[in-house]
């Protein structure tokens, strides 16, 4: 006997929650497929753990219809649905031994004990740590503990596995091998994942899709490439990395390409429907190229502040497009404070957004 | 995976109820089964409801049935159907409500209520209290509604809390709030149960209660001012000795703090009343300071101690441990940073008490006042064995019921006006205090050690707090000791005959024979006490866990409702319970069911405190997590929750238990001559001047008592350490890896 997942779709269809007179949820809609690691990402109030919840059966939609592999789950409460979650604090069960708390789930749910062990064995066995079934939760370190999380979620074999901030209470090192793990398991077993963070970077790291939400609806879903390069909002633009939002004139349009004059620069970045007129750029801090020679090109600017950060330079630069954050790698070549340079722009690292 | 449908058992359980069990109350008692071996199926009183209903012209009942098959109808639908949810909702209501009102409507002496009977002509059929037949049938109902109500949405569709829920709703409506209208209904009725709506406003503003003739001239005032003039004194003079106490213990030196807080245990462990009669040893006409002092100055001994200062004295020994307790938590809530920024501020000690300290005290220092106001005025012990020619309220009630007025209209108005007080002071408690709290524990870790108070006011906490101990301490002695005194105040030779006269076995024809005239009330109580304890604590418990875990509609009403009866003096409780309790539809007089269910409401604040505050520190995700895994949240309770709530259920247990066996206010009114409390059977030798035997007899009992709760303390005690300890490890472990 060994472990077999049979992963399940995502569907929400016209979903609200309403706390009292709060919107948490407003009218949002998605789909995640089969097999994919999705991540909800947001500011923190943003409604991402009330969607997941919403998901567990945890809370229960105002409006709209939930579909978890095809079936209509919207008014079953958590117990009776086929996903588990793995909490941010992890929740183990303090007062059973790890193997206990791996086996809770077949236990409750009317597995014969020996079968149950047998599999809460596998599921420890999955997150290499099939020595430590007899221990209690308190003798573990913060990252065993997590793994243990994961076991427990996974014996069920769930057809979604759901993960509520599992890296928050790692230490930074310890952060990415763990992410790197999970991104494994899921992707080794072909679990249908749904990953809550606030952390932009874990997000694109180990993600097939990514649903930004802002403010009760969804902002942006899409692959981490789509949302660094093509972000549809100035939100996105300045929530997945950095971004520099300036205004521009959209001159005309060549193809795919739109000739914008951004301060008497011309730069040429997909049009994305965007016609004549005035229109705003998002600017990467590393698409800003500064030049040590003023007078280079039309833009002129200013260095106010530089930040020696070993790797890199950060510079806030005064300009007449406002002031700009710009990342420059070239450590060798340092600008001094108080000196004025000119810039321009690398189009790989501009998009054109809704203002 | 959960039953599918969970109701069915309990639809069958209402089913066999409905067609085999006696649907009436059996006269043998609860657990008698004589009603089995003796002519069932032949005697009418041994029917069950359908029988009734054809055989014995109750027609009544019959739709009952109807109402057990309508939820079948559910079945034909799936659940996620509305008409599933709809018909249970239906069938369930209707059921419950028409059980309900049937008995309310018909009682013994056929229809209850006038208008029906003009409207239906009289009716010759009576019937009498509901049996195992309707309680388990009322279950079914009950639980057929909830779920209905779930598969509607309720709590997420969870059966179990819903019916939680709901169980517990039904249990607070019934054996609180109804008994309480009762009162209400009974005061608004004159002797012949005719609404007297001017009566009751007569005897609402009579002089007897309100009367101020106390200022002109020398006769005493109302019962009313006689209880607030008490209540505010022992209220302010609890908190002011209780801060003196609270002050040693956290801001100063002073080396015996442990043995102050052994302190806090003993009202716990002491029936009210106890204070009282240990003062009348003392400083009664032939106690022996009276005595002694008569002796030394010649002067006569007089009977001062009767009347207000010594109630007034008993409920300050009885009551300041209980301000002490509050305030030592709110002594200890103040950031030692907010006293050390005053003082770094060139504050100097006694300015930082002055204009900090204080302040931040005034909502504690207010909360202990109203505590101690309601303690005064719900106390019945002290003014019973103490009062003199001192009426108050809780023994006015008394006496109008039991004396020979027998006047329940009389006492129910006084019921009315003394709830009229304690309601009011936890209003305020509640509403006001509860908004304001300067709580100053963040939970962050604070460095700063609690600031010593000045000199000054040091030893004035000294000068009044410590003789106080030691006042306290003679009087448990007397209590310890009184017991082996021959004759109080003539002779004063040592004797074992009181506890011989109580306590005495000896061995007869037939084996051991419990002679001492104590033991048979001794039985009762403890064995009432221990079949309440267990029900006080998982009502309790269960409503914590409510209260704590879920969140609903109405959840403020529901808390407020489930901690009123923490604000109903028991003398309210025991002549509303007498009230309601002693007619149809529910006949519990004289039987020990009622003790057992005045006890489980009664007590139930301390249960639902303790649950809160266990369960407020167990994080929520476990539950989540358990949910997540398939268990239903019953078994999340069961297998999640207890265990890691232990230890707040052994206390919880024993407190309630210590509880019902101190109580005394509620009891005298429900005891019966077969179920005699030993708290009613003190009362009953001291007022036949049997002291001996009473003070031993208190003693016993607050031995039995004292083992228990520190028996229990250190079990739990250790515990708690153990788990502390864990837990200060398990973060060390955090913070290493952090850094590591």
């Amino acid at each position: 006997m060994s472990l077999d997942y049979k992963a399940g779709s995502v569907v929400f269809e016209k979903v609200s929650k309403h706390f009292g007179n709060v919107t948490a949820i407003d009218d949002i809609s998605f789909t995640i497929e089969p097999g994919q690691l999705v991540t909800l990402l947001g500011p923190s109030g943003c409604g991402k753990t009330t969607t997941l919840r919403m998901i567990a059966g945890l809370e229960h939609p105002s409006e709209g219809r939930i579909l978890i592999g095809d079936k209509d789950v919207t008014n079953l409460p958590a117990t009776d649905r086929d996903v588990s979650m793995v909490f941010q604090s992890y929740a183990l069960f303090p007062h059973m031994s790890v193997a206990e708390n791996v086996a809770y789930g077949l236990t409750v749910s009317g597995t014969r004990k020996s079968e149950a062990i047998e599999k809460a064995l596998e599921g420890l066995n999955l997150v290499g740590l099939a020595d430590y079934g007899k221990r209690l939760p308190s003798e573990l370190s913060g990252g065993q503990q997590q793994r243990v999380a994961v076991a427990r979620a996974l014996v069920l074999e769930p057809e979604v596995l759901l993960l509520d901030e599992p890296l928050s209470n790692l230490d930074a090192k310890l952060r990415r091998h763990v992410r790197e793990e999970i991104r494994d398991l899921q992707q080794q077993l072909g679990l249908t994942a749904v990953y809550v963070t606030h952390d932009q970077e874990e997000a694109l790291a180990v993600s097939d899709q990514i649903i930004v939400m802002n403010k009760s609806v969804i902002a942006q879903q899409g692959t981490p490439r789509e949302l660094y390069e093509l972000p549809a909002s100035a939100f996105i633009a300045d929530f997945i990395g950095d971004a520099n939002l300036i205004v521009g004139e959209l001159e005309k349009r060549d193809g795919g390409l739109a000739s914008i004059n951004v301060g008497g620069v011309e730069v040429k970045v997909p049009h994305r429907e965007q016609t004549q007129g005035q229109v705003t750029l998002a600017v990467r801090p590393d698409a800003v190229i500064l030049h040590q020679d003023a007078g280079a090109t039309a833009l002129a600017g200013e260095v106010t502040h530089a930040s020696y950060l070993g790797n890199q330079i950060q510079y806030t630069i005064a300009s007449e497009l406002g002031e700009l954050f710009v990342i420059d790698y070239r450590v060798d070549q340092p600008m001094v404070k108080g000196s004025s340079i000119a810039l321009d722009f690398n189009a790989r690292g501009l998009a054109l957004v809704a203002a | 995976m959960s039953v599918k449908h969970p109701f069915i058992p309990w639809l069958l359980v209402a089913w066999a109820a409905y067609l085999l069990l006696p649907w009436y109350v059996q006269e043998d008692g609860f657990w008698s089964m004589t009603w089995l071996l003796d002519g069932y199926l032949a005697e009418e009183d041994y029917a069950s409801a359908i029988v009734h209903g054809f055989s014995y012209d109750k027609a009544w009942l019959l739709p009952l049935g109807l109402c057990l098959i309508a939820p079948l109808l559910a079945l034909r639908y799936p659940k996620y159907n509305p008409a599933y949810g709809r018909t249970l909702i239906a069938s369930g209501a209707t059921g419950l409500g028409w059980l309900i009102l049937q008995g309310l409507a018909i009682g013994i002496s056929g229809w209850e209520i006038n208008s029906l009977e003009s409207l239906f002509g009289v009716l010759e059929t009576r019937q009498f209290g509901l049996g195992y037949g309707a309680l388990l049938t009322a279950v079914g109902f009950l639980v057929v509604l909830t779920t209905g109500l779930a598969a509607r949405g309720a709590m997420k569709g969870d059966v179990f809390v819903t019916s939680a829920i709901g169980g517990v709703i039904l249990l607070v409506l019934v054996f609180v709030f109804y008994p309480v209208s009762q009162i209400l209904f009974s005061a608004f009725q004159n002797e012949e149960g005719r609404w007297a709506l001017g009566g009751f406003y007569q005897s609402l503003t009579s002089d007897s209660i309100w009367g101020l003739s106390c200022l002109a001239d020398n006769r005493s005032c109302g019962v009313a001012w006689n209880s607030v003039f008490l209540a505010v004194l022992t209220g302010v003079s609890t908190t002011l000795l209780g801060l003196a106490f609270a002050l040693i213990v956290t801001r100063t030196g002073f080396r015996y703090k442990k043995s102050l807080r052994l302190l806090t245990i003993l009202p716990i462990v002491t029936p009210p009343f106890v204070i009282g009669l240990a003062l009348i040893l003392l400083f009664g006409r032939s106690g022996i300071a009276t005595q002694f002092f008569s002796d030394l100055l010649g002067i006569e001994a007089g009977r001062w101690l009767y009347g207000l200062p010594g109630i007034w004295l008993a409920q300050l020994l009885a009551f300041t441990p209980i301000a002490f307790m509050v305030l030592i938590g709110v002594v200890e809530g103040i950031s030692p940073s907010m006293e050390e920024a005053s003082q770094t501020l060139r504050g100097s000690r006694w300015q930082t008490f002055r204009h900090v300290s204080l302040p931040l005290m005034r909502p504690g220092l207010a909360n202990a006042f109203l505590i101690g106001f309601i303690e005064s005025m719900a106390d019945f012990g002290n003014p019973m064995v103490l009062g003199g020619n001192y009426d108050v309220l809780s023994t006015e009630i008394f006496f109008a019921i039991v004396g020979a007025q027998n006047d329940q209209s009389r006492a129910a108005v006084l019921a009315i006006v003394l709830l009229f007080f304690t309601l009011s002071a936890f209003f305020i408690q509640r509403m006001w205090l509860g908004k304001k709290s300067y709580t100053t524990v963040s939970g962050k870790a604070e460095s700063g050690a609690a600031m010593p108070v000045n000199k000054g006011l040091k030893w004035l906490s000294y000068g009044t707090a410590l003789p106080w101990a030691l006042f306290t301490i003679v009087i448990y002695g007397m209590v310890m000791f009184g017991g082996f005194v021959s004759s109080w105040g003539f002779d004063h030779s040592f004797t074992l005959q009181h506890y011989s006269d109580a306590f005495a076995l000896s061995w007869g024809e037939f084996g051991l024979v419990w002679e001492g005239q104590a033991w048979d009330s001794l039985w009762t109580t403890l064995s009432i006490s221990a079949i309440a304890a267990p029900l006080t604590a998982a009502v309790g418990l269960l409503t914590a866990y409510l209260l704590v875990r879920q969140n609903f509609a109405g959840k403020d009403v529901f808390e407020f409702g489930t901690m009123l009866s923490f604000a109903i003096p028991g003398t309210v409780i025991g002549v509303s319970y007498i009230l309601a309790f002693n007619v149809p539809p529910l006949e519990l007089t004289g039987t020990g069911v009622i003790l057992v269910i005045c006890f489980m409401f009664r007590n139930m604040p301390v249960g639902v405190r303790g649950g809160i505050a266990a369960m407020s520190q167990l994080d929520k995700s476990l539950d989540e997590a358990s949910l997540t895994l398939g268990a239903n949240s019953f078994t999340t309770l069961r297998k999640v929750i207890m265990p890691l709530l232990r230890p707040a259920m052994i206390a919880a247990l024993v407190y309630s238990f210590v509880r019902a066996i101190t109580s005394v206010s509620a009891v005298i009114f429900l005891v019966s001559a077969e179920h005699n409390m030993a708290t009613s059977f003190i009362i009953g030798l001291v007022e036949n001047g049997e002291y001996g035997i009473a003070i031993a007899y208190c003693s016993v009992l607050i031995i039995i008592m004292l083992a228990a709760v520190t028996g229990i303390q250190l079990v739990v005690g250790e515990r708690k350490l153990r788990s502390k300890s864990s837990a200060s490890d398990q973060n060390k472990k955090k913070l290493q890896e952090q850094f590591a």
